[in-house]
């Protein structure tokens, strides 16, 4: 490769790293934003900066946003007492794609794991205690992956919560699923979380 | 080419680069077996490969030192059953962690095996598995070449009053045997006896001299899993 395309091998590997771009999707990405220079990569390059200006975690519930407070924590509208707990900010933003959900979010930053000695230390647990006991939450509602480790996670948050009113999305057949597809395990969750009719 | 096909516990799964996972099997023929699952994090592979999953597996590797990749065919979901039985899960968090770390790879233990698929099968259906776990760590250890002579003191050779465990031999040891060495001996809880029986607190009482031997186990330097840190206070409460 010739030394004037350096810069734009350079992009190419950073593109690289990101998840779901292997190299070859890189060298796509960045071919394509070069041609549309002024409609896509001014633009990026601007909103990139931008976000790496400004970008921070929310004190508050360890959302990403662009204050030390969340747009959500901040709006008083959202105070409704519930206080739905997530593995990650990913999953705050699926429950807030499904527009359902009106209180207020707390992100853990992960799941308790024997394998990776995750312990509550190094989760956002402690936070979420102080949290219920300041924020006059009456209900906890555990949005946690239904994993070993999500499972467990859910547990031991149930178990430092006494007094507080603590539930869980069900577990089950998605919408849209057909039981012929699904594995045994989820068919053995939606037997056992079973629901008059 | 090499390969073979067993059936197998699913120990741990952990993430390998964006779409792969190495996951760990127990296995009555090939012992504990270590290899990369193609797609292992994809949304159709994830619920099959939780801990404590019954599978059938094919393991191939070009040379026998290889990791080797393995191709896993779902037999039996245990996870999903026990999941909303907090004292369940810790348990089955707390065998499959122990089984992962303590047990040498690829060393064909039969009986440890067929233990482990006893006591995970009996989480599933009643509460009164913490005994069967009890003896499925003493059964462990002895595979593992550090097993308890609890038969009889090995001080005196009396077999009643048996109170004491030695921390160096894991014999049994009596209140008359220990004399002024009483305080550096382990406790041996009546529990830990053969044919004896006990509550979650005495179980969580007798897993700390259980505990002493599985870490001697484990080898210098090396903690046991926080998972079973985790059962021990949950059976405590």
């Amino acid at each position: 490769m010739a030394d004037d395309t350096n810069d734009v091998e350079a992009l190419i590997d950073l593109m690289a790293r990101l998840p779901g771009l292997g190299p070859r999707s890189a060298r796509r990405a960045v071919l394509h934003l070069i041609k549309k220079r002024g409609q896509l990569l001014g633009p990026l390059t601007d909103a990139m900066a931008k976000v790496r200006a400004t970008a921070r975690e929310c004190l508050t519930c360890g959302n990403i946003g662009t204050s030390d407070k969340c747009a959500i924590c901040a709006s008083p509208k959202r105070a409704t007492g519930e206080l739905c707990v997530v593995e990650d900010v990913s999953d705050l933003w699926a429950m807030e794609r499904a527009a359902v959900f009106k209180g207020r979010y707390h992100v853990l930053g992960g799941t308790l794991s024997a394998l990776d000695a995750v312990g509550p230390e190094d989760l956002r647990i402690p936070q979420l205690v102080n949290r219920v006991e300041e924020e006059s939450i009456t209900e906890v509602i555990l949005a946690l992956p239904a994993t070993v480790d999500g499972q467990t996670t859910a547990h031991y948050i149930a178990d430092h919560l006494p007094g507080t009113a603590v539930t869980s999305l069900a577990q089950g057949v998605p919408v849209g699923g057909e039981l012929d597809y699904l594995d045994d395990g989820t068919i053995t969750a939606a037997l056992r979380a079973r629901k008059a009719f | 080419m090499i390969e073979w096909t067993d059936t197998g516990v699913l120990l741990t799964s952990r993430a390998h680069g964006e779409h792969a996972a190495i996951i760990d099997v127990l296995t009555p023929t090939h012992g504990r077996a270590a290899g990369v699952v193609r797609g292992g994090r994809s949304r159709k592979m994830t619920p099959h490969l939780q801990p404590g999953t019954q599978l059938d597996v094919t393991w191939k590797a070009r040379l026998e030192d290889h990791l080797g990749s393995f191709t896993v065919e779902p037999v039996r979901a245990r996870a999903a059953v026990i999941m909303g039985d907090r004292k369940a899960l810790a348990g089955m968090q707390a065998v499959t962690a122990l089984t992962s770390v303590l047990l040498p790879e690829r060393e064909a233990m039969p009986d440890v095996y067929e233990r482990t698929v006893t006591l995970l099968d009996l989480m599933a259906v009643t509460d009164a598995w913490p005994l069967a776990y009890l003896r499925w760590e003493l059964g462990l250890l002895e595979a593992l070449g550090y097993g308890l002579d609890l038969s009889r003191c090995a001080v005196t050779g009396a077999t009643e009053g048996l109170n004491y465990v030695s921390p160096k031999s894991g014999r049994a040891v009596s209140t008359g045997g220990a004399g002024e060495w009483a305080p550096k001996l382990l406790p041996l809880p009546p529990v830990l006896l053969p044919g004896n029986e006990g509550d979650d607190g005495d179980i969580a009482q007798a897993m700390g001299t259980t505990g002493f031997f599985l870490s001697k186990a484990a080898g210098d330097g090396r903690d046991l899993p926080e998972a079973r840190r985790r059962l021990r206070d949950v059976l405590a409460v």
